[in-house]
């Protein structure tokens, strides 16, 4: 019975809520990707947009096709700085979202089991560090994980630590995962939050009730049904990680491979479009299915 | 039907008149989601200042007829008439009907008076008009007190009062309900169901009511169409409904009722005297004061309410025909009645029903005790269909 | 579902985790001393070289502008574009629709911030104050979609049905009915949409333009030379704003919460 919501009558304005915002994604959401495939197959110039061919009216077409190619791509596949990028952000967009995970669901477990009037303020404090800005999220740690730093003075004022000694983490992979898991928290949190809070709690009396252990009962009963909320967390933290910039840059050192961050410095380091458009297409390519992991969930959900 | 029936509610029965023009036309009606047929080809014409009920269980098609009068859904096939002009294709904003939901619908955000005034608003009336209206109708549904509350701050049974008055403000010509005492508790339904019968009368409105409750539907309605799957099994006066149901399926919606299958052995028709039709059913001898559309050796049922069916603990005189003999199963006790279940030697059982008239008997039917169940010819019905 | 003892010990680890970090960024900013580990005492000097710094104050102005264009416009949009997800049982393309709705929410910043700079370019459009605000409305819009969605799908749609019956167009309908009772949703999409845009570093860095330097980009860049108090003393007036907001917004929807409860008991004894 689909169709009973909808009304039989309605004017233009019915089609102009569906054109209106619909527009406006084709232009600015699909239009560029178009464009970022084709500037992919194109070659660098020095110019400005330092790229040929441009496509100068329709005459041109067959002219213009015959000069696209893939080039780039196979300079993608030939340097190994792209392909161990490639190779290295998904390790660590995949370790990245184990640990959210390991500290995630803990804690989204406990505020579903916490009393119900205190549930609003922890989702609250959960949101606010998301509403503050993740630039200065980030940055917070620099001032944190530096050599001379604060986890270097609170160390050593403890006696952990010499006072010849510095932590040396800031600069490194571990930095990163630190930057990562503490920008990505509430993005875990929440979709876990929301599968375990709407769980009857009487399942688990049930689970009691027939002889099973509360440990038995976790795995047999609300791990299973929390999983929409695990592929939702899980993709929502993935995907965006994996072509992270700010963080690698900021946290990360010379050694950290992240495409993001190879991107933006094919981008804005070396002025070469096309190739940071094969990055970006080849980046999109492997995240389709997490994307559609992802799209298939949140429309079962919608 | 055969029967002749004793005083009518009321003396209003245009459906009866071969001249009466109906108000509402439902003509060759169908409505199709996909491959599911909500309404199937139906036709019904309901009459002016008529209380009509549409009666049947979830999933039916009652509301989906209502939704199309109301112009929410528009039929796959078939036109609705009102006033004798097709409506199709008029948006529900224009339409000359107004409908009380079964959520009551009323806007949180609106005052009592602010619900009540926005259909009259809509149509541009004066201020003075409007206020006017507004207090007319808060003192029919005694909510006076009430106006300036938000619909939050009331109970459900006037939750229910101020969608009554918000759907009659506009004085529609048409009142649609959609289970509108669904939401009540059974004592304030039944006062209810009176007051709303009482406000049609006054007002001289056409009221049409979609409702699964059998008794709701007996207690207001001056016609009821009993539907199942879609198409209209009966439409007929409640107490029509009641005492000659035309089919298995209604006799068994409608009350209490024991079915027994059955053949037709003979039917009699003299001149001067009432048709008789004797039936078999499975060895019990029955006798029905009857006209009949089926022949002799058809299958049919043979359908009689518990409180026709006469129990005693000594042997009735004739026991050729409408007795049966067994033993008492169970006993249900409902106050004013008490229902047996008697267990034929076959293991039937016939439900029959007793008015606990005194208090003090000297020998209780109980348990295990055999009796005779008997009935007169006149009491049960032959259900074809 | 029962706690367990552990529960309070995980909750406070977890909320220490996430707030230490901003607690100290905090402190640090009154801090006299230029030096992130030495405390020199209290002292408002950052604030006032922030306060001077024209740049700064100058990125901040735009990107409020920004903030305050695209999170409106994007309002605008996303809530059409839930009506149409949740109202609309079908129409040529929605897969495509509904696809183009979630994949901003993970999309990889590089990614939506190069592929909208090259379609300003391949169109021959100066980059600037618009391109960003234009850039910053296509993502917001998706998160104000999906706020307003999980409003719509709760709403009773006999409520509309009601207006229209008692003769209320369609669209007037809209008006007076829905948009009312979805404005919390509409608002909380709409400071959503504000604080994404806001905090945006990489989309803007692509789509922006001379003359249209915001904040996150400024800020950025004097990060990249080092951590400095004066920066501390911004991200903490951010920090201000941002929890001021949300906690006046929560309070108000705590507000009409106890108004709820009230009005229940006004109408048990109503009843009874």
């Amino acid at each position: 019975m689909a169709e009973i919501s909808t009304s039989p009558h309605a004017g233009p304005a019915r089609w102009l809520v569906v054109a209106v915002p619909y527009v406006w994604l084709l232009l600015f959401f699909v239009a560029p990707f178009l464009i970022i495939l084709k500037i992919s197959l194109s070659d660098t110039a020095i110019a400005m947009p330092p790229y040929t061919p441009l496509l100068d009216g329709f005459g041109g077409i067959g002219d213009f096709l015959s000069q696209l190619d893939f080039e780039n791509y196979a300079f993608l596949t030939e340097d190994p700085l792209y392909i161990q990028s490639y190779l290295s952000s998904l390790r660590m967009a995949f370790i990245s979202t184990v640990l959210l995970l390991l500290i995630g669901y803990p804690m989204a477990l406990a505020m579903a089991r916490a009393p119900t009037r205190w549930r609003p303020t922890l989702v609250m404090m959960v949101i606010l560090p998301f509403w503050t800005s993740f630039l200065i999220r980030v940055y917070a740690w620099i001032g944190i994980l530096k050599p001379e730093g604060l986890l270097t003075v609170l160390l050593q004022a403890i006696g952990l630590m010499g006072p010849e000694e510095q932590v040396q983490i800031y600069r490194t992979d571990t930095a990163v995962f630190i930057g990562i898991v503490y920008s990505y928290l509430p993005f875990m949190v929440l979709p876990l939050y929301a599968a375990l809070e709407k769980m009857d709690g009487t399942l688990l009396e049930a689970a009691n009730d027939l002889g099973c252990p509360p440990l038995k009962a976790f795995w047999r009963i609300t791990f299973p049904l929390s999983l929409p909320g695990v592929i939702a967390g899980a993709m929502i933290c993935f995907i965006p990680i994996t072509g992270e910039f700010v963080i690698p840059d900021l946290l990360g050192g010379a050694e950290t491979l992240m495409i993001g961050k190879t991107l933006w410095t094919e981008f804005f380091g070396n002025r070469d479009w096309p190739l940071a458009s094969a990055v970006a297409v080849l980046l999109l390519l492997v995240l389709v299915v997490p994307i559609m992991i992802f799209q298939n969930q949140q429309q079962k959900v919608g | 039907m055969a029967k002749t029936l004793g005083p009518v509610k009321r003396k209003f029965a245009p459906w009866t008149d071969p001249n009466a023009v109906p108000f509402i036309r439902f003509e060759n009606i169908t409505k199709r989601y996909g491959d599911f047929t909500a309404v199937s080809n139906l036709n019904l014409d309901i009459y002016e200042r008529e209380f009509f009920s549409l009666l049947g269980p979830s999933g039916c098609g009652k509301t989906t007829l209502m939704r199309m009068l109301a112009g929410f859904e528009e039929p796959t096939e078939g036109r609705i008439l009102l006033q004798g002009h097709d409506i199709s294709g008029v948006p529900p904003h224009r339409r000359p009907t107004n409908m009380m939901f079964q959520s009551y619908a009323l806007f949180p955000h609106m005052s009592v008076e602010k619900n009540i005034a926005f259909g009259l608003e809509q149509d541009n009336l004066s201020k003075g008009e409007i206020a006017a209206r507004v207090q007319e109708m808060l003192k029919l549904v005694k909510l006076e007190d009430f106006a300036k509350r938000k619909p939050g701050q009331l109970s459900g049974g006037q939750r229910q009062r101020v969608a009554l008055a918000r759907s009659l403000a506009k004085r529609p010509k048409v009142l649609l309900l959609d289970e509108p005492l669904g939401a009540l508790d059974r004592k304030l339904r039944e006062e209810t169901q009176f007051e709303l019968m009482d406000i049609q009368h006054t007002l001289g409105l056409t009221f049409l009511i979609v409702t699964h409750d059998q008794e709701e539907a007996m207690t207001v309605s001056d016609r009821i169409a009993v539907m199942d799957k879609g198409v209209i099994v009966q439409v007929d006066t409640p107490a029509e409904i009641y005492e000659a149901p035309n089919s298995r399926y209604v006799a068994d919606f409608i009350g209490d009722i024991n079915i027994m299958e059955g053949g037709i052995v003979s039917k009699s028709a003299e001149p001067g005297q009432a048709p008789v039709v004797t039936l078999d059913c499975d060895g019990l001898p029955v006798t029905v004061e009857q006209e009949c559309a089926a022949t002799t050796g058809d299958r049919v049922a043979f359908a009689i309410r518990p409180e026709k069916v006469r129990i005693t603990l000594d042997q009735p005189e004739n026991t050729a025909s409408n007795a049966a003999y067994g033993e008492v199963w169970d006993i249900g006790y409902l106050g004013d009645f008490s229902v047996f279940l008697v267990s034929l030697a076959d293991g039937r059982i016939i439900r029959a029903a007793q008015a606990n008239v005194s208090r003090l008997v000297d020998r209780p039917i109980t348990f295990g005790d055999m009796v005779w169940l008997t009935w007169p010819k006149d009491a049960g019905l032959v259900l074809t269909r | 579902m029962k706690s367990s003892r552990f529960d309070p010990v995980v909750l406070t680890l977890g909320f220490a985790f996430l707030y230490i970090p901003i607690i100290i960024l905090v402190i640090y900013s009154f801090n006299a001393s230029r030096l992130v580990t030495v405390w020199g005492g209290f002292s408002l000097q950052w604030y006032r070289e922030m306060w001077s710094n024209q740049g700064l104050m100058d990125a901040a102005w735009v990107t409020a502008r920004v903030a305050v264009l695209s999170a409106s416009i994007g309002t605008v949009l996303g809530t059409m574009a839930a009506l149409a997800l949740v109202r609309y049982a079908r129409f040529p393309g929605k897969t495509l629709f509904s696809g183009m709705i979630y994949a901003p929410l993970v999309m990889p910043e590089v990614i939506t911030g190069l592929s909208l700079l090259l379609l300003f370019v391949a169109v021959g459009v100066d980059r600037g104050f618009w391109t960003v605000t234009i850039a910053h409305t296509t993502f917001t819009m998706c998160y104000v979609a999906i706020v307003v969605q999980s409003r719509l799908l709760t709403f009773d749609r006999s409520l509309e049905e009601a207006a229209q019956d008692l003769g209320c167009p369609p669209v007037k309908t809209f008006f007076k009915i829905t948009l009312p009772l979805i404005l919390p949703a509409v608002v909380a999409g709409w400071m959503l949409a504000f604080t994404l845009s806001l905090d945006d570093l990489v989309i803007a860095s692509f789509t922006t333009g001379p003359g249209a330097t915001t904040l996150p980009i400024k800020i950025y860049s004097q990060v990249r030379l080092g951590v400095t108090p004066e920066i501390n003393a911004i991200c903490t007036i951010l920090i201000g704003l941002v929890t001021i907001g949300v906690v006046a917004a929560s309070l108000a929807s705590k507000r009409t919460e106890l108004r709820r409860i009230r009005d229940e008991h006004v109408a048990l004894r109503g009843s009874s």
